[in-house]
This record gives C-alpha cells, structure tokens and sequence, in this order.
C-alpha cells in the first residue's frame, strides 16, 4: 500500500471513529458522566501501545530508550489507573440489596478499603 | 505475528471499546462495560508485546510493571472523594505519554537524509501539542483538587492575552515544522510552551468549573492519541484515541449543559472568581442575620417532621460522612419520618459523585432524587438538611442577574417549611459566592464538621 493510500485509508477510519464517538454517548444520565469519563480516560491509554512501538524499535539510540521507556511508564500508568479507578467508582452503583448477587460476581477483592473507620455504619440491613 | 493478524486483533479491542462506552452509559452494565474494554486493553498490548519480539521486550515489562504498579496502587488507595483528581492524574500522564512518543518519532526520522512526509509532521506537532497541553493542565487540576495549590481561579490582568501569544507561538513553531524546518529543538520548545500554556489555562479556572475542564483534558488526550496512531500508523491508536477524542467532547458539552454554562464559558470566564459585584450580591442578603442552631434543636426538629430532605455536597465528602448520615436517615425512618436525598448533578466535585458516594454506603437508589423530582417535593418537605453543600442551593441563581452562577438549576430547598445548613464555617464555598440562603429566616446554621455534626444528630436523636 502506497503511503498515500494509507493515509486515505486512516483519515477513512478517523472520521467514522468521530462519528461513533458521537453516537455511542449521545444519551447519558448525568448520574453516569464521572464514570463515563473516567472509563474514556482508561481507554485512551490505548497510548501505551505506541509506546510500546517505541521503545521496540531496532538500534535505537540512548534519547529513544529514555523517551520510550518513560512513555511506557507513564502510558501504563493511564491505563491500569483508568480502569481501576473506573470499576472503583461503578462498583458503587448497585440497586437496593442483593447480597447474593454480589458474592458471584467472584471480585476477589476485600469490600472496601475506603470508609475510614465507619464502615460498619454501612453494613447495617 | 504477521501485520494482518495483528491488525484483526486489533480490531477486537476497537470493537470492546466501543462495546465499554456503549455500555457505560447505562447504569445498569457499566460495571461490566468497563471490564470488556479493559479485557481489550489487554488484548491490544498483548498483540504488541509479541510484535516487538525480542527488541528490548524486558524494558517495556519492567516500563509497564512501574507504570502499572503506580497506577493500580494510587487507584486502589485513594479515597472516593478524591477519585476526581485521580482522573485527572491518569488522564495527564496519557497526555504525557503521546508528547513523549511524538518526540521520539521526530528524533527518528530527522537525521539527515530523513524528512517526514507533511502529514506525520503534522501529526507530530498535534500530539505533541496537545499531549503537552493536556498534561500540564491535567496537573494543575490535579493539584487544584488536591489543594496542593489554591482552588479558587488565580487570574491577573492581560491573563488571556498572554496565554493567547504563547499558545499562538506554539502554534507558530508547528506550522515552521510542518512546512519544513528540519529542527528537532523547534519540538522541545513547542513542547515548553504548550506545558506553560497548559498550567496557564487551567490556573484561571475553579469551581464547580474543574470537572468540566478535566473532560475536556480528557478529550484533548484522546486526540493527541489520534495523532500518534497517524505518527506510528497504527489502526488502534487512531480509532480509540478518537473515540475518546469525540465522545469525551460531547460529554463536556453535556456537563456543561447540564450547569447551564457554554463551554466558552467555563474556559474564559474564571467562575468562582468573587465577582467585584459581591458586594451587590450581599446586598440581596436583606440584612438578616444568620441563626445558628445547636444539635438538640435539630435534632427535635428532625424526628417531629414527616417529611425531611438530605441535600449532600462537597462536604460529606470531605467529612466522609455518608455511612452517619445514611444511620441518621434510618433512625429518622424508624420514627416514622420519610427521608429522601436531593441529589444535584454538579454537587460534590463532580457530576454523580454524590451518587457514588451515597450507594458506597448502602443508601438504596430509589431514595436518591434529581433535581426535578426533588423540586416537586420541596414544597411538602417539612425539614431540608442542606450537608456541605452550597452553590447547588444558592437562590441567586435565580434570582440574582449579577450572581456568576444566575441561570444554573439549583435546587430550591428555600421552598420547604424549613432549611437546616450543616456547614465548617460562614466561609463562602469553593466556588467563593456569597450565599443569602443562610441569611434567609426559614434556615438555621449548625456548625462544625460534617460527620461531627451527623453523628451529634443521630445522638440526640436517639435520645429523644
């Protein structure tokens, strides 16, 4: 493929991803923004990847290895980050008590470590 | 991996992550839309890391393990108040990581006889550009909300002006790249200009502002994204750089329009500034004093009504106070009194962060009203309980045409029988307006600390 080819072919594809972007949010409850843009924020470190192409590239010299390394440090850290905090806050969205429910979605991880010293308010019902 | 198959793995992740915003904006699967587009996530790397072979596949793991174990323990510690700043710390880093990507590529492809063809120059200034912006703003918001710096706007005279110059030499400096200058320093200074112009174009803002502009952040990041899959031409950069990049803009203008402010002005009218109008603004206070109550006095008041109103804000959020108040609620429920929440969408620091700080302590979804619902039953409510709140319940915005906040939807707590305001001190709130709801006869004052403040509440409430 041509260079130019490709970039027909890549504008192409950016401008339907506009598009979707557009389409794919256009009814979100207010209640959803934070989650909704802290799970975009998580997507977007996809950069990790061109990082990743970087810092893999053959014979590079000493800059690329430093520039390439930090991008990878600090893409991982966008995208581990992101979805963490992501599923942290929607873990919080639940409807009225199912405890059932809760315990065979099989999250390994302790209820919460947040709260500070009132959880037990809250394990009332 | 052959170029072909890598690229159809690819394609899965775009498809999971269209298939996570999809589902994100539905309460109901957002949990799990966020876990497809992270099993994508995993995917796309994968399929890298095995690309890169064997050129220096220990250096991206040990990358990848600090980067990740930074971010996997900063999430997993921080507290639900400060998930607002947290966003934006990820945010920026992303925005720092497709600047770093576009310098390498410069450095790549310059050495003499290599010119880059005008589009991956373009490209490379565009993510540079916008990466160094958002990362530099993405701080400065993360610094605001950490208070590690003043929340309020920092603004001076001619503040527009020079961020104007600096963000058109910056623009100058790309344009000399794109149109042929083969400089690699003509990219660091771009670089330095546009971190300047990020930290200054945040400065001025504050408020109830910040969520918005860390969206917008957010958005800026997706492009600069875009960009670097133009830079590396790669498929999956492009498609989900712009995804973000398109969808986080329309959710801006959303949040924007859900303040009733435009985007232009939440970006250039330092909300939260004191308005030299303040003093006008205070005239509307009519004079009245402010009653401050003790908790007793509350507390009676509470149990003898048959209708009482939570309105939460920032406050409960920094007291971490939900889990006393959702006690609080159920022994007001247990003396017969019906208890809902008023939940404003911008109230705390971001939008719904109200309602995930409610449902971390188990306050059941239906007792959590918007503000329509919520307006419609002021009038029955006998007593509303205003926790740390402030701007979301200020009357100014409705009635006061000089008040920076005039045409926000606030919830009209003054239209119950009586309004109690749990608050540190008479200090204005972040957004530093003046409230005249305090000065109103129906409301009393109490007070001091929020969960302090809650748990004296539920003591005298028992005690009655």
């Amino acid at each position: 493929m041509s260079h130019t080819m490709l970039l027909v072919f890549e504008v192409t594809i950016l401008v339907l991803a506009i598009f979707l972007g557009f389409e794919v949010i256009s009814k979100v409850p207010t209640l959803l923004h934070t989650p909704l843009m802290s799970g975009t924020n998580a997507i977007h470190g996809i950069v990790v990847v061109g990082a990743m192409i970087v810092l893999a590239e053959p014979g590079k010299g000493a800059f690329t290895w430093i520039i390439g390394f930090l991008a990878v440090v600090l893409g991982s850290a966008n995208v581990v980050g992101g979805f963490v905090v992501t599923d942290r806050m929607l873990e919080m969205f639940k409807k009225r008590e199912k405890p059932k429910q809760d315990s065979g979605v099989g999250s390994t991880e302790p209820p919460n470590s947040g709260g500070t010293g009132s959880v037990g308010a809250g394990a009332e019902k | 991996m052959s170029e072909n198959l890598s690229d159809l793995l690819y394609l899965i992740s775009i498809v999971t992550f269209i298939l996570a915003l999809r589902f994100l904006s539905n309460p109901a699967t957002a949990r799990r839309g966020n876990q497809i587009g992270a099993a994508g996530m995993l995917v796309a790397i994968v399929v890298t890391w095995i690309k890169a072979g064997h050129i220096s596949w220990w250096a991206i793991v040990i990358g990848m393990v600090i980067g990740g174990g930074f971010g996997a323990v900063a999430a997993r510690k921080v507290k639900m108040t400060a998930m607002p700043q947290m966003v934006a710390l990820f945010n920026g880093v992303g925005g720092g990581a497709a600047a770093l990507i576009a310098l390498a590529e410069l450095h790549r492809i310059l050495p003499p006889p290599g010119t880059p063809t005008d589009d991956v120059s373009l490209a490379i200034v565009l993510s540079a550009l916008i990466g160094s912006i958002s990362f530099a703003g993405s701080m400065i918001a993360f610094a605001k909300l950490q208070e590690l710096i003043q929340g309020r706007p920092i603004t001076y005279p001619g503040q527009q002006f020079v961020n104007g110059a600096i963000f058109l030499t910056a623009l100058g400096l790309g344009l000399a790249l794109v149109a042929g200058v083969q400089d690699q320093w003509l990219l660091w200074v771009l670089v330095g200009l546009a971190l300047v112009f990020g930290v200054l174009f945040v400065l001025p803002i504050g408020g109830a502002d910040m969520p918005v502009v860390i969206s917008l952040l957010n958005a800026f990041t997706g492009l600069a994204v875009a960009a670097s899959g133009f830079e590396l031409e790669n498929n999956v950069l492009i498609v989900s750089g712009m995804l973000v990049g398109a969808s986080g803009t329309l959710l801006t203008v959303m949040m924007g329009r859900a303040m009733n402010r435009s985007i232009a002005n939440v970006l250039f009218g330092a909300f939260g500034k004191i308005q030299e109008s303040g003093a006008a603004a205070a005239a509307d206070t009519d004079g009245g004093a402010v009653r401050s109550a003790n908790a007793e006095d509350v507390a009676v008041m509470l149990a003898y009504a048959h209708k009482v109103v939570f309105v939460p804000g920032y406050g409960l959020a920094v007291a971490q106070a939900q889990h006393d108040l959702h006690q609080l609620a159920d022994q007001l429920e247990a003396k017969g009194v019906e208890v809902s929440y008023a939940i404003h969408p911008v109230a705390g620091r971001m939008p719904g962060h109200m309602n995930v700080l409610l449902a971390e302590a188990n306050v059941p979804y239906d007792e959590l009203h918007e503000l329509d619902e919520a307006n419609g039953e002021f009038p029955r409510t006998d007593v509303v309980v205003v926790v740390g709140a402030n701007d979301v319940v200020n009357p100014d915005a409705r009635n006061n045409q000089g008040s920076p906040i005039y045409g926000m939807p606030i919830l009209n707590v003054d239209d119950a029988q009586a309004v109690v305001v749990l608050k540190r001190s008479m200090n204005p709130g972040f957004a530093g307006i003046e409230n005249p709801l305090f000065y109103n006869p129906k409301t009393v004052m109490l007070f001091g600390d929020a969960k302090a403040s809650v748990d004296q509440l539920i003591a005298d409430v028992k005690n009655l």
